[in-house]
Formats: C-alpha cells, structure tokens, sequence
C-alpha cells in the first residue's frame, strides 16, 4: 500500500503468455480449476434438489421428524450448513494451497520487472 | 392481539418518534459522510473508496446493500403469511453467494478497475462489449432503484402513517435528496459506510427481536413453530406448497425464480462493484466471507421474525395493517417491544432504502461516466477529474430520475421489478462474466449476443406475462397481451444467454487476440498489476 501504482507500469512489459505457460502457473490454474468447478456443480445441484423437492414433494418435505421440525424445515437449515461449510473449505484450500503459488509467481513477475533496465519514457514512481 | 385496531391506531401514534430516529441516523450518517468525503480527489478515491476498506468492513456494506427491505419487510412478512415458502424463497438469495465466491470476487478484484464493463471489455473488443455491458449495468440498476423507491412509498404509509398520496409523494421526495447528497458528497466512501452503519443497526435489532421471540417460547424452534400453527389455524404453514404449490404454473415459476435468484447475485453490478473498494483479490475473499455469514445469519433470524410474527401478531391483523405483508416485521416489534422498538425497526427500514438506493445510484453513475463518457464518447481522452465530474452530473440525474419513477411508482404493483433485476442479471451478466474469465475461444460476438439476447428475452418476456399485464395483480389491469405464462422469465432466458454466448463464438470468424487472454488469465489469478489501494 506503500506506493501508488498505475495498473499498465510494470505489467504492460510481462509477456503474459510466456508466464502462462510456465508449469508454476498451470498448475495454479489446474489446481483452482479443479476445485472450484466441481464445488460449484455440486452445490448447484444440491441448490436445486432442493428446490426441486420443496416444490414438488411436498408430502416428503412436510414429513415430520420430532416436534414440528419437518424434513423441509431440516434440508432447508441444510443448505445454510453446506454454504457455510463449503464457505470455510474453499478459504481454508485458497489460504493454504492456492496463494503461495499466486504469490510465488506474482513476486516473480515483479522481481523481473524491477530487473529489466528503465527504458525511457517510463515512469519510475517507486 | 384480541384489540387489532388498538395496535393499530397505536402504531400511528408512533409517527413522531419514528421521525426523530430516523432523524437520528441521518444526522449521524451525514456527519460520517462529511468526513469520509475529504480525502475524495481521485477517481479510485470517488468510485472505489480508494480500494481502503478492510475485507470485513466491505463485508458488513456488502449485507448493507443486499439486505434491502424486500428482504427484512418482505421474506419476514412472506414466512408470516405463507410459512415455509417465504423461508424457501430466502435461501436462494444466501446460496447465491458461493457463486461470487467461488467464481467471480476475486478473480474481477484482479482484473478490474471500476465497473463490471472493465472486465467484460477486458480481452475483448472494448466499444461494442464496453457499452453492452454498461447498458444492462444500467437497466439492473434501473429496475431496482425504481422497485426500492416505489417500495418507498407503501412503506411509509405503514411506518409514519401518511396514507395520502402527496404525504407520500414528498417522502420519496426527501429519500431521494437525501439519497443524492450522500452519493454526491461521499462517492462509494460516503455509501459504504452508510451501508456499514444501517447492516449494524438492521442485524442488531433484528437479533434483539429474535432472542426475544425465542425466549417467548423457551428457546424451542418447535414450540414456536407450534405458536405459529395455532395461530393461523394451519398446520400447512410449516409445510412448502402455501404459495408457490398452488398450481403447475407457480410450481414452474418458482423454480424460474430460484435459477434467477442463485446465478443472477454474484452479476448484479452494485454487488461487484463492491468488490473494488478493497485493496487485494484476498480481502475481497474476506469480503464474500463476512458478507455470507452475516447475510446467513440474518436469513436464520428471519425464520424466526416470520414465525413469531405469525404466532404473536396473527396473519389476520397483518394483512389488515398498512403495507399489508411488509408490516409483519414492524407489528412484531411493536408488540415485543412497544412505541420505541417499533421506532427503531421502522427507522432502520428507512435507512436500509437509503443505502441500497444509495450503492446504485453510484454503480449506475460510475458506469455511465467511466464506461459510456470516458471510454466511449471521449474514447479514453478525458481525464479523472472530468470523468469524476460527469459521474457527479449523473448522480443527480439518476436521483432526479429514481424520485420521479418512484412517486409514479408509487401503489404500482412493481414489486416483480427486484426479481427482474437478478434475471437481467443472471441473464445478460452472467454467461459473459463466466465465459470471459474461462473459457479461452470466447468472442466478441459471443458476448454481444449473450448479453443483448440475454437483456431483451428477459425484458420481453416480463413485459408479456402475468405481471404485467391481464389479472388482477397485474400492473395493467385493464388490458391483457400476456402470452408468457409465467412471472419470471429466467427459466427460458438464463439457458439461452449461455446458449447465445456459445453460439455467437462458435459461429465468429475473427478471433480474439491471445496476448490479451493471456493477460487477463495471469492477472485474474495472481493478481499481478492488480489496482493498488490509494496511498493518501
């Protein structure tokens, strides 16, 4: 936050497909890739089972389990557990999986730039 | 509950208390908004906060924004009136988070700069995609402002007890100046904490209801779910089916509503416009964090309000008050908590239409200075401060605009205009958001197509149904051209955006440039020359 920096200085010199594709880098986009998809089928899917049961089961969904707590009133106070858990989950993967190899690559980019001579014209804020 | 017209008149004698609480925040608000404006100099100070705030201060004015009356007044007086459904109904609105959380914050954090139409334009031709983008920024915008300022008006009849048309009429009026003011004086720094201040206070008091209702039944959900049944006299209202069962068409259209609701959140443009006021793509992580735990929670605490309203107040006594279902909620508080928590649940309403009205006014203003002045009519040759300037002009126009719509508006049944938003949303934002960031082929006229085709299906399609015109709901009574059967039109233009979106790649000749996929590819996941906070 120390300085201020014009998003084109510096990024505009990175050859981008040459850090595209560096294997540091395809495994970042595999490894997110890989998470976030099927998380995200999977809670679509369940999402709509969901809504599809409440709107059309309505027998199962009014089936009462003790008191008057009743299937739908548990599969909905499900969905509120799964967002919460998969909430934690994909912090907890990003946290510890995803931004070292995000910040691996992105500190090795800036380290390059401030490498490569100052060509003229270029601003040198920092 | 055996004297309803007691509570009732009661409930008008209220009115000045109302006012003085209300007057209250804004004075409070006002003040935070002065100071906040000082350090407003730069264009990523007046639209994106200068990228200052904290992932946690952003998440509570991400609740701020998106707990809109609708929500409160309205998913409280649905689960009062119609039981499970009205709960079923708030669940889409939460799990809709995941899709901004998994997909879409902080990948935009990366690459973005101000609006929605920075990333969609990205790798992609900036004039044609650029105004796409900004044209459906505005129609969402649009849609929900008018909704929240018509809303504005029976909500006051409810809560101050102006019932005449022109009490009415200068309410909306002072909502909208004041709406102005903040967005004029503060930009998003002067919004976001106005959004801060009013999710506090609406998930405080709403806390403070809920402990109390509990209590009320011993802290068991089943003896209160129990309440609720021996007070409506049915025990269908813990069970789904009350309103959207009753035949195959509503069945249908709930589902159209629940795909519309869960993939059109994370493409409203005043929530990812949000996202630029932090500093890094993990702070807006933080941000989806907090936002879903808190708009979790309060989802949670409705459930409760719902039910205990339905016990407490009777179903009977809500539909006779003023604003009908909204008034659940504020009848609620009145007969836990008497004249002063009334006071304040009312005044929180009040400013909850002050902040959402507020958070779009900006986005809508930012997209058509930065978007359409900036990028198109002066083709990227204007500076900051002009650019800043337009957005000013253009705040004042959208609320000159809001203020006129919503006094017209006004007893209009507008409420489907909030559900016409998110499928605008999921419809004309959405397909080009995921296909930009993922798939490598995507085109230029993929996302025109998907984007146009996704904005007009949507809009065509609401203007040919039910809610339009042809019963006796509709906004048109007198008249039926209704030949789309059902009320939400997402089912139909949600799968033929994408479909659009494909085709139009598929069938496109030129291609995009891959420096520039590759760029935008590197950007969205390493954050590298992402937009740094401004150092002040």
């Amino acid at each position: 936050m120390g300085h201020e920096t014009h998003p084109e200085d510096g990024a505009a010199a990175v050859d981008f497909e040459e850090v595209q594709a560096t294997p540091e880098f395809q495994e970042l986009r595999r490894r997110h890739r890989s998470f976030v998809f099927p998380l995200a089928v999977f809670f679509l899917l369940w999402y709509f089972a969901y809504v599809l049961l409440a709107d059309y089961a309505h027998e199962f969904m009014s089936t009462k389990l003790w008191g008057n707590i009743n299937v739908g009133l548990v599969f909905g106070l499900l969905q509120f557990v799964t967002t919460f858990g998969i909430t934690a989950w994909y912090v907890r993967y990003s946290n510890r999986t995803l931004d070292p190899i995000a910040t691996g690559i992105r500190e090795g980019i800036e380290r390059r730039e401030l490498d490569r001579p100052a060509t003229a014209g270029e601003e040198t804020a920092r | 509950m055996s004297l309803p017209m007691v509570q009732l008149s009661a409930l008008k004698d209220t009115t000045l208390l109302n006012m003085g609480i209300f007057a209250a925040f804004v004075a409070v608000t006002l003040v935070i908004v002065i100071r906040a404006s000082r350090n407003n100099k730069t264009a990523a100070d007046y639209y994106a906060a200068g990228r200052s705030f904290t992932g946690s201060q952003n998440g509570t004015a991400i609740a701020g924004d998106y707990l809109s009356a609708a929500s409160f007044l309205g998913i409280t007086g649905a689960i009062a009136l119609n039981g499970y459904d009205g709960f079923l109904y708030s669940i889409g609105f939460l799990v809709a988070w995941l899709v901004a959380l998994l997909l879409v914050a902080e990948l935009l954090r990366n690459t973005g700069k101000f609006t929605m139409a920075d990333v969609l334009s990205f790798r992609l031709r900036q004039r044609p995609v650029r105004i796409a983008a900004a044209l459906s920024t505005l129609a969402v915008c649009f849609f929900y402002l008018l909704a929240q300022m018509a809303g504005a008006g029976s909500l006051i009849s409810l809560l101050l007890g102006i019932s005449d048309w022109g009490g009415q009429a200068l309410v909306i009026v002072v909502v909208g100046v004041l709406m102005i003011v903040y967005v004029l004086i503060g930009g998003m720094k002067g919004t976001t904490w106005v959004q801060i201040i009013k999710a506090v206070l609406l998930i405080a008091g709403a806390a403070v209801m809920t402990l109390w209702v509990l209590a009320s039944y011993g802290f068991n959900l089943s003896a209160l779910l129990g309440g609720a049944v021996d007070a409506a006299q049915n025990p269908a209202v813990l069970n789904p089916g009350l309103q959207y069962g009753k035949s195959p068409t509503t069945k249908l259209d709930f589902v159209s509503l629940a795909l519309a609701l869960v993939l059109g959140t994370a493409a409203l443009p005043h929530v990812l416009m949000r996202f630029y006021t932090v500093p890094t793509a993990k702070e807006a992580r933080k941000s989806v964090v907090w936002a879903i735990w808190l708009i979790g929670a309060f989802y949670l605490i409705t459930l409760v309000l719902g039910y205990g309203a339905a016990a407490m107040v009777g179903a009977d006594l809500i539909k006779q008050a003023p604003g009908g279902v909204n008034s659940a909620a504020p009848l609620l508080a009145f007969h836990l908590g008497g004249p002063l928590l009334l006071g304040f649940i009312s005044a929180v309403a009040f400013a909850t239409i002050l902040a959402v009205v507020a958070g779009l006014t900006i986005t809508a203003a930012a997209s058509f200075a930065h978007d359409i002045y900036a990028n198109v009519i002066a083709k990227g040759k204007s500076d900051p401060a002009q650019e800043v300037k337009v957005a000013r002009r253009t705040v004042v126009v959208i609320g000159v605009l809001a203020i006129i719509g919503g006094v017209f508006a006004n007893g209009q049944n507008v409420a489907f205009l909030v559900a016409l938003a998110f499928a605008v949303a999921a419809s004309a934002n959405l397909p080009t958001i995921i296909y930009s960031l993922f798939w490598k082929r995507f085109t230029t006229q993929g996302a025109l197509w998907s984007m146009y085709g996704g904005l007009a299906a949507a809009v065509v399609l609401i203007a040919f149904s039910p809610v339009v015109s042809g019963t006796k709901t509709s906004m048109i009574q007198n008249a039926d051209f209704a030949w789309f059967p059902l009320s939400n039109p997402g089912i139909i233009s949600i799968p033929l955006a994408f479909f659009l979106g494909w085709l139009g790649t598929v069938l496109d000749r030129r291609t995009e440039d891959p420096a520039k996929q590759a760029e935008m590819e590197v950007r969205s996941l390493t954050g590298v020359g992402a937009e740094k906070a401004v150092d002040h």
